[in-house]
């Protein structure tokens, strides 16, 4: 099984988290002035690339902490693991 | 018309028999009762050090890892939140008493209802354990004041090491997940039954 490392717990079997879909989607900073339209996109439209993609992940049945992941879509491997107060690594 | 008083019970209870009967190289005792807080704050502010003060031991600031005192033993569960339990304090005395040192700069809450404590030991302790755990459980990284949340079986649990030769181990688990352990314990304990 694939293990994923934790930032605070170390690694873990992959059962123990849980997925939270793309990170660094900003709230928007009026959301009341925003038409139907750009609000679907804020709350339903995601990147999907193939290849590195910035990922919110928790740590469900352990810490229970948030943190963020750089992960390779097509290969399923971890490239960066980095808490919430961190920032961005910078991905090639 | 007499008054009927209730009497405690715990989720293992009606498991108390089989348990008993386990061989002696796996010893599953439950431990009834522990007073459990949760207690959530910012380790390097001022609650912080009044908790310490208060407990007299540092809150573990190290993941997964446990400290005690003569009453209290402190759990990592997070960066800002630890699990205080007691066996001969009352909860609502350890929950006032922690509330008055953190003084409304975290949360301190009384979850002794949530999990049920159990005690593994014995020789095999280690071997039946790592039949549903995916922790490194040898002894050279789990040892004495190691404390990890994670999966045995399919319940969640925070396992503590007790000794440094994998043979002592306490289990808290959900209380609504307790009986389930139990009976994947006394599962996993038949092949080192003695006969």
């Amino acid at each position: 099984m694939q293990l994923i490392t934790c930032p605070y717990c170390g690694p873990r079997e992959e059962v123990e988290f849980h997925y939270g879909g793309q990170a660094h989607v900003a709230y928007p900073a009026d959301p009341s002035a925003l038409s139907d339209e750009e609000w679907a996109h804020y709350l339903f439209f995601r990147d999907n690339p193939r290849g590195p993609f910035a990922e919110r992940w928790v740590h469900a049945l352990g810490c229970r902490r948030w943190f963020n992941a750089v992960r390779d879509t097509a290969t399923y491997r971890f490239h960066h693991i980095y808490r919430l107060d961190e920032p961005k690594p910078e991905t090639t | 018309m007499t008054a009927e008083t209730l009497a405690r019970s715990g989720p293992l209870q009606q498991l108390t028999d089989r348990l008993a009967e386990l061989p002696r190289t796996v010893q599953v005792v439950p431990e009834s009762f522990v007073a459990m807080i949760d207690l959530r704050l910012d380790p390097a502010g001022a609650a912080g050090s009044d908790v310490v003060s208060y407990l007299g031991v540092d809150l573990p600031t190290t993941p997964s890892t446990w400290v005690e005192t003569d009453a209290v033993r402190v759990i990592w569960l997070g960066p800002d939140e630890w699990l205080v339990t007691s066996l001969s304090r009352t909860p609502q005395d350890l929950e006032a008493g922690l509330r008055d040192a953190v003084h409304g700069r975290g949360a301190v809450v009384d979850v002794s209802g949530q999990r049920t404590a159990l005690r593994l030991a014995g020789e095999h302790a280690r071997d039946v354990l790592s039949a549903g755990c995916a922790i490194d459980l040898h002894p050279r990284f789990f040892r004495r004041g190691a404390a990890v949340q994670t999966l045995l079986g399919l319940a969640s649990v925070v396992l503590l090491a007790l000794d440094d030769t994998g043979t002592s181990y306490h289990i808290l688990v959900r209380s609504s997940f307790a009986e389930y352990l139990a009976r994947w314990l006394l599962d996993a304990a038949i092949e080192h039954s003695d006969s």
